[in-house]
This record gives C-alpha cells, structure tokens and sequence, in this order.
C-alpha cells in the first residue's frame, strides 16, 4: 500500500485515537453533546494537528533535542491561537457552543504525541498525511460519539428530530428523551461503555491473534505513551507511593 | 465578600472541574486507586493552580491587556505554567524539603494538566480580577481535590467487588465517576 494512504488507514481505523488509543479524552468527553459539537471540534482539531505535524517535520533537523517539548508547545499553541480566530470569526455559534475548550486544544495529548512520536521523526509528506489520518479519525470518533449522545438525550441527528417526541398534552405516542446522556453524567457513561466494547473487541481480536494497537492514553493508567513522559519523571505516582 | 464567595462555592462544587467541566480527567483516572496518593495529588494542584492563577492573572492584567497583546493568552499561559510548575519543585527542593517530600512526584505530573490552563483562561472569560481569579483558582483546586478523594475512597471499595469482566478497570472507574457526576448534580440548585 502506498505509504501516505497507508498513515491515512493507520489514523482513522488501525490506530483511532479515541477508540483505540485511548487518548484526548477531556475534549472527547467535553464537548459531545452533539454530533455538530463533535464534528467541529474534530476538525479544528484535525486542523491544528496537520499544521503542526508539517512545521515540527520540516523543522525537526532544526530544533535542538533539549528544548523541543517547549518549541512543539510553542508550535502547537500558534496554531491553536489561529484556529481559534478562525472559528470565531466563521462560525460564531460553534466557537460559543465550544468555548474554552478550543484554546484547550493545546494541552490534547494527541497532538503532542504524534508531535514527538512521528513527527519530530519523518519527513514532512508522511507527516502531514499521519496528522490528517489521526485528525480525521479522531473527528470521526467524535462525530459518532455525539451522534449517539444526542440521539438518546434529544432524539435529534445534526439537530433535526427524527424521533418524534411524546406529547402527554395531545396523547400522542413517541420517544421520551433520556436527558441525562446531553449532561455531564451521560458523557462518562457514553465512555464506560464504549470502553467496555473494545474491551471486547480488544480480546476478541487477540483471541484471532491479531492484537489491536495498545491503549496508551492516560485512562490505562501507564505514563509510557504520555507526550510528556520524558519531562515527567518516568515512572507512574502509584508505583512512587508503594515505595515510600 | 458575597461574590467571592458565589466563585468560592460555585467552581469547587457546583460546577465541578471534573465531574461537570471534564478538565483534569487524566490525574482524575490515573492516580485515584489510594486516598493517600490522591490527597497528595489534590494537594499539589491546590498549591500549583492557586499560585499559577495568580500569576496569569496579573500577567495578563498588567502586561498582556494594556501591551494589546491579548490574543498571545493562550501561548504565554502554557508557557508560564510549564514554566512555573518547574521553578515551584526547584524551590520546594531548595527551601520547604518536607513540602516536597509530600508533593514532589506529583508536580511534574501536573505541566500538561488541561485544568492548569483552563482556569486561567476562564479567568479571562469572566473578566475576574486579580482577587476573583485567585480564589477561582483555589475552589476550582479544591473541587478536584474533593472529586479525586471521594473516587480514591470508592476505588479502594471497589477493588473486592466482582465486576463484569469487560468493565474491569477503567470502564467500572468511569461509571463511578458518571455516578458521582449525578450527585454533584444535586448542587446545581444551591446557586
């Protein structure tokens, strides 16, 4: 397979940031209240994670090891700081339903880590299509998250009713919407079971003898695959308290 | 008075910065199995977003805002707050050996802390003043040390029982927290 659709592939299924990986979880949880939520928030993230990957890659001969954590924030929140006054500026009603957390895109743990783990590594090519397979994937997680989030609070898709609602009023028959999965509570639920599925999934696939890719976000618990591990002391706080 | 204590009440436990902002999920998830650890970690954040509030708020009162320069919050923020978290262990290692003793692992830890960021711009967004902001940031603090402890004290509980095994670990952890999410609901009436 051709090496950029094959990043393209890695991204958006093999190794799907939020499902598979298991990263970017606080705007994953956030922001999907509903399936537009979620497809702008992907894409401003897609948005910020090319850009970042192609400069950090053209400049990666440059950057002296030593500093680089501090110049790929640096890189990262310029772009952020751009994709901001963008939205705000095109899509007013998205940038108040988002809010802060665009600024917060800096601190995704996605972005940071194909910063350090493939973009500070390859050539500029590769990189922009690993930032565009990754940005998609992680905006297509996003999209059905909130789809299926808005679905059973609202009974909504993209905003328009399908479900029609029950009327006590006029006697009329249909859906009664479960609020609570568009408020806080329902996004930690949405997550629990989604993680639970590729739990599954996970050992189903490992049963076959193709293991999926190993989660490495911070719900795993391990700091191995943290962006700022090598600023972190390196071992994980639990193990730290067991030694004292 | 009044309105400081409105943010008081209002950041740690009404809107709380984890169970109904989702900011802090990682330490929230990854350091929460003992109530030791967790207070130690709740601790190290109070002290860390307290002084990072402060700093950002004066930072972007006195030079960010009159300069004009504004719109560079976001990349001066981040920058200050890795920044600072490392100058506070150095001088914690220098001067208060015992604080560091019981805080050091877990300041490193919190560079990359989405709650550290987002608090200072939240200050910016309310327009809060110096005092305001402070005190934002400390409740906030607060209300992530409260989440944190009370999920330590669940998990340890938790570890005995029999959990469907697809649930076990992190999913288990996340259905507690939506519980959890659902009673702090209960405080949305208090203001």
């Amino acid at each position: 397979m051709n090496k950029n659709v094959e990043r393209l592939y890695n991204g958006i299924i093999k190794e799907n940031p939020t499902f598979v990986l298991m990263l970017g979880m606080c705007p994953t949880l956030a922001v999907t209240t509903s399936a537009i939520n979620g497809l702008g928030m992907g894409l401003s993230t897609t948005v910020v994670l090319t850009l970042s990957n192609v400069l950090i890659s053209a400049l990666r001969n440059i950057i002296p090891s030593r500093v680089r954590m501090p110049a790929f924030i640096v890189v990262v929140a310029s772009f952020v700081t751009i994709v901001q006054f963008l939205v705000q500026g095109f899509v007013p009603s998205l940038y108040a339903s988002l809010g802060i957390y665009i600024p917060l895109i800096v601190v995704n743990c996605i972005i940071l880590g194909r910063a350090e783990s493939y973009a500070s590594k390859n050539p500029v090519l590769p990189s922009l299509f690993d930032g565009l397979g990754m940005g998609l994937g992680f905006t297509l997680s996003l999209t059905i998250i909130g789809l299926v989030r808005e679905l059973l609070g609202a009974g909504q898709m993209f905003g328009h009713q399908v479900l029609p609602l029950a009327d006590a009023s006029t006697n009329t028959l249909g859906f009664t919407p479960i609020t609570i999965f568009i408020l806080a509570p329902g996004a930690f639920f949405v997550l629990a079971i989604l993680v639970a599925i590729m739990n599954v999934i996970r050992q189903k696939a490992e049963d076959r003898g193709k293991p999926l890719a190993k989660a490495q976000g911070c719900l795993t618990g391990d700091c191995s695959g943290c962006a700022s591990a090598s600023v972190c002391s390196g071992k994980t706080v639990d193990e730290k308290g067991e030694d004292q | 008075m009044k309105e400081l204590l409105i943010i008081l009440i209002s950041s740690s436990i009404v809107n709380n910065v984890i169970l109904s902002q989702f900011l802090g999920l990682c330490p929230f998830l990854g350091v929460s199995k003992k109530v030791e650890t967790a207070a130690g970690m709740g601790g190290a954040v109070i002290f860390v977003i307290t002084i990072a509030s402060f700093v950002t708020s004066v930072l972007y009162k006195f030079v960010l805002a009159p300069t004009g320069f504004a719109y560079l919050q976001t990349i001066v923020f981040i920058l200050v707050i890795a920044a600072l978290v490392q100058f506070v262990e150095m001088f914690l290692k220098k001067s208060i050996p015992s604080l560091y003793q019981a805080l050091g692992v877990y300041l490193p830890l919190i560079t990359t802390n989405c709650a550290v960021l987002g608090v200072a711009l939240k200050n910016v967004t309310n327009s809060y003043n110096i005092l305001e902001g402070v005190v934002n940031g400390f409740a906030t603090a607060v209300g992530f040390t409260i989440a944190i402890v009370i999920m330590a004290g669940i998990r340890e509980k938790i570890e005995y029982n029999d959990i469907p095994k697809p649930f076990k670990g992190s999913a288990i952890v996340l259905v507690t927290a939506g519980l959890m999410a659902i009673a702090f609901f209960g405080f949305s009436g208090v203001i």
